[in-house]
């Protein structure tokens, strides 16, 4: 059962994208690991699986990036401050950010998929000792639709971190690089036999970035993606999320790529 | 080695090319330096030279009214402009400095004439420019799907 | 039997078993064995269902009918929640009244493994489906063993029958014998319930005679088995070859009606409805049995993954056959044979199953 949540703030992102910031009202889920996510109950409509993509630590809020897709989703972006949500969770499967120590990590995120990696890219960067180069590659449709701009600047900020951005479309008031995400991959110049890969975004987007970290030399064993599929329990008990064998409520929704590299360009697997 | 010729074999692009054809191609080639802001090359213009960037930002760009639109961005190492390979050998779209830009400009007639008269120039150039065409097209359709675009009937 | 039946209802149990409805054998409430159909048997085939009369008394001379034990253990729609607005408050309820007490009277030992298997799925996990873990605990499994298989029966060749196997779930498992003037069951317990509910009952001990006349049953029901499913490499066949023609072939045939998924004994697959109030203040959620037939079932923003009906029926079949053993160590499958019967193009999953083996060991693709 889901346990009701206050909102307790709402930020518009883009046109359809809103993050929400909230805060038990008595028990709390456990806390959330990078890479999991949450079913949201919005009253009356329904659930959705949303990644976690800020987690309750040190008296931080619970934070969720919704879009808007469905009777769900906008209900959840309708909210207003002061009202309640339902949470159940945390599901799923973590950001291998633990595996990759010592390591030199790639992120690339595509639109949204910036979101349910939003949580490994901080805690790489909270222990940012334990890491080798950390590199964030991010490409969205235009630069309105960029998320979490003032962190990715604070990010950037940072002298040993690389951020590269690029976007679809744009016109030239954007100065910056112009063309798909799968760009940024050759020139990011990582090291195939020390780095993590870490994917998130249309799957579309992770099907061609794989396939340039493939031709970059990095082995399937260190890339990871996270995966979507329609879920409606998140427990493994409806059904619905299967993907070949696995549940991608239980061995997902961060699968390493070589577990599904033989099904992943199945079509209508 | 003359310092041209040094700098056209430094390129990634022409990495491991025989330094005789190397050698031969750098005789069609001379150094740039782009202003930010000014054009490489016009949409329309005849495709007389093309560009290898070694440093720098440039945006291909398709100007319609009113508006301006980036098709796309290259940078160092990557090579401005495909269309003097094939007939009517007239640039699609415009390439304007981003940043300061330092380029190697090939004169592509020259160039040209001597795939034609070597065919192991000409294999050897092909050889080159055609995977970086195909990637340069995949990554186009990949654009072209908009892929981050709100799903249909959302 | 009679006796049975009242010593079970005096004890508070809900009992449920076979009864004839709308031209078939299916499972509800019974008061007395007069309402189990004595004399009826089951004539069985691809898209084909009939029952007809037999020449004895029998009152379970016949196989398996549309429906399964999963319709009272997981429930085809339950309420889980409900949930009211208070201002801007959310006060969740689960109104959990006790599971009953319950019977279920012609257990079959492809039934047996059945439930099983969805004990497994259900209740065997990290999370469990508490309402079918509740009703499960307070169910007492009274198993006959087949002795007319249909021809849509596979048991055999699925390891899970015709005989219901001791350890495999049952209270207490009957034989019937009946030649000529008798009409018997033998009762073996499976329990210590139903050890003693047996203690209770009007009982003569068992002689060499009886225990051979059942094993005459279990062998005839046995020799009868007209289906196979094939074992060897069917689990590589199917995963390995997500792009075999036959897929396109099975799928132009198929429906998509989702009738095989409705009568399967395992599969467990449900959806979750929301409903709100008309005044807005309070809501409810409902689970419901769905099936991977259906265009909504793979639904993501963005559309349907599984759009084409060759790509659903590879799904069910692949996980039934396949994914099972990776994802909970056993066949999904019980060699019930309901989905051949139940399905209107006659479809037969053994033998498309057979089709794939085939296919591997010619080295086709």
């Amino acid at each position: 059962m889901p346990l009701p949540y206050r909102v307790l703030a709402v930020h518009q992102d883009t046109a359809d994208v809103a993050t929400l910031d909230m805060e038990p009202v008595g028990a709390a889920i456990p806390e959330p690991k990078p890479g999991q996510f949450t079913m949201l109950y919005a009253f009356g409509v329904g659930e959705a699986p949303i990644s976690v993509s800020g987690a309750p630590v040190n008296g931080a809020p619970l934070v969720h990036t919704v879009r808007g897709v469905g009777a769900v989703s906008n209900a959840i972006t309708r909210l207003r401050p002061g009202q309640e949500i339902g949470v159940r969770g945390p599901y799923g499967t973590v950001w291998p950010v633990e595996e990759a120590d010592s390591h030199d990590i790639l992120f690339v995120a595509g639109g949204l998929g910036l979101a349910p990696l939003r949580p490994a890219v901080r805690h790489v960067l909270a222990n940012r000792d334990r890491y080798g180069r950390v590199s964030l590659l991010y490409g969205t449709r235009g630069p309105e639709d960029m998320l979490y701009r003032e962190e990715l600047t604070e990010w950037r900020r940072m002298l040993d971190v690389e951020i590269e951005v690029t976007v679809d479309h744009a016109d030239r008031t954007w100065r910056g690089a112009v063309g798909v995400v799968t760009n940024l991959i050759p020139r990011a110049g990582f090291d195939p036999a020390h780095t993590t890969a870490m994917v998130c975004g249309p799957e579309v987007m992770m099907r061609f970035s794989i396939m340039g970290l493939q031709g970059a030399g990095l082995p399937f064993e260190r890339t990871y993606l996270s995966l979507e599929r329609s879920m409606k329990c998140g427990m493994g008990l409806c059904g619905r999320c299967q993907f070949g064998a696995d549940f991608v409520c239980k061995e997902g929704a961060v699968m390493r790529y070589d577990r599904i590299a033989h099904i992943f360009t199945v079509r209508e697997i | 080695m003359e310092t041209l010729e040094r700098i056209v074999l430094e390129q990634k692009i022409f990495a491991g090319l025989d330094p005789e054809i190397g050698k031969l191609i750098t005789g069609c080639a001379r150094n740039h330096h782009f202003e930010p802001g000014a054009y490489l090359f016009h949409e329309g213009e005849a495709a007389n030279e093309f560009f290898l960037v070694r440093h720098g930002d440039v945006a291909l760009e398709i100007t319609a009214p009113g508006r301006t639109l980036v098709l796309g961005t290259v940078h160092d190492g990557d090579i401005v402009g495909a269309s003097w390979l094939c007939p009517p050998y007239r640039w699609t779209s415009d390439a304007r400095a981003g940043t300061h830009v330092r380029a190697l400009g090939f004169d592509a007639a020259c160039l040209r004439d001597k795939c034609d008269e070597d065919p192991h120039v000409g294999y050897a150039m092909m050889k080159r420019f055609m995977p970086l065409m195909v990637s340069r097209l995949q990554a186009a359709h990949l654009q072209l799907l908009d892929v981050y675009g709100r799903p249909e009937g959302a | 039997m009679q006796a049975l039946i009242e010593a079970l209802a005096a004890r508070g149990h809900d009992v449920i078993g076979p009864v004839e409805r709308d031209g078939a054998i299916v499972y509800d409430h019974i008061a007395g064995v007069a309402d189990i159909p004595a004399g009826r048997t089951d004539r069985q085939e691809a898209g084909f269902y009939r029952l007809e009369a037999r020449s004895d008394g029998a009152l379970f001379g016949y196989a398996v009918g549309p429906h399964s034990w999963k319709r009272y253990l997981h429930r085809p729609r339950e309420t889980l929640f409900r949930v009211r607005r208070v201002g801007e408050e959310l006060a969740f309820d689960a109104p959990r009244e006790p599971a009953k007490r319950t019977a279920f009277i012609g257990v079959r030992a492809c039934e047996l493994a059945a439930i099983a298997i969805q004990d497994r799925v259900l209740q065997g996990g990290a999370y469990v489906n508490t309402e079918y873990a509740a009703r499960r605990a307070q169910t007492f499994l009274v198993a006959v063993n087949c002795g007319d298989p249909s021809a849509t029966c596979f048991c055999t060749s699925m390891n899970t029958g015709p005989r219901a196997r001791s350890g495999s779930g049952y209270d207490i498992a009957l034989t019937e014998l009946l030649d000529g003037e008798r009409h018997e069951f033998l009762a073996e317990p499976g329990s210590d319930a139903g050890a003693a509910l047996l203690a209770y009952l009007p009982t003569r001990p068992a002689v060499a005679a009886d225990w051979q006349a059942a094993d005459a049953v279990a062998a005839q029901a046995a020799a009868n088995m007209r289906r196979h499913m094939p074992g060897n490499g069917l689990k590589e066949a199917l995963q390995g070859n997500p792009e075999h023609a036959r897929w396109d072939d099975v799928g132009n045939r198929c429906l998509s009606c989702a009738n095989c998924t409705l009568v399967c004994p395992t599969c467990f697959c449900t959806t979750i409805e929301d409903h709100s109030d008309l005044d807005g203040q309070g809501a409810g959620r409902v689970r419901r049995w769905d099936s991977c037939f259906t265009r909504d079932f793979s639904y993501v923003h963005g559309g349907t993954v599984r759009t084409q009906t060759r790509s659903r029926y590879r799904q069910w079949m692949t996980h039934k056959l396949a994914h099972w053993w990776d994802q909970f160590g056993t066949s999904g499958c019980v060699g019930c044979g309901r989905c051949i019967a139940w399905c209107p193009a006659g479809i037969d999953i053994t033998a498309e199953a057979a089709a794939f083996v085939e296919g591997q060991s010619h080295g086709d693709a």
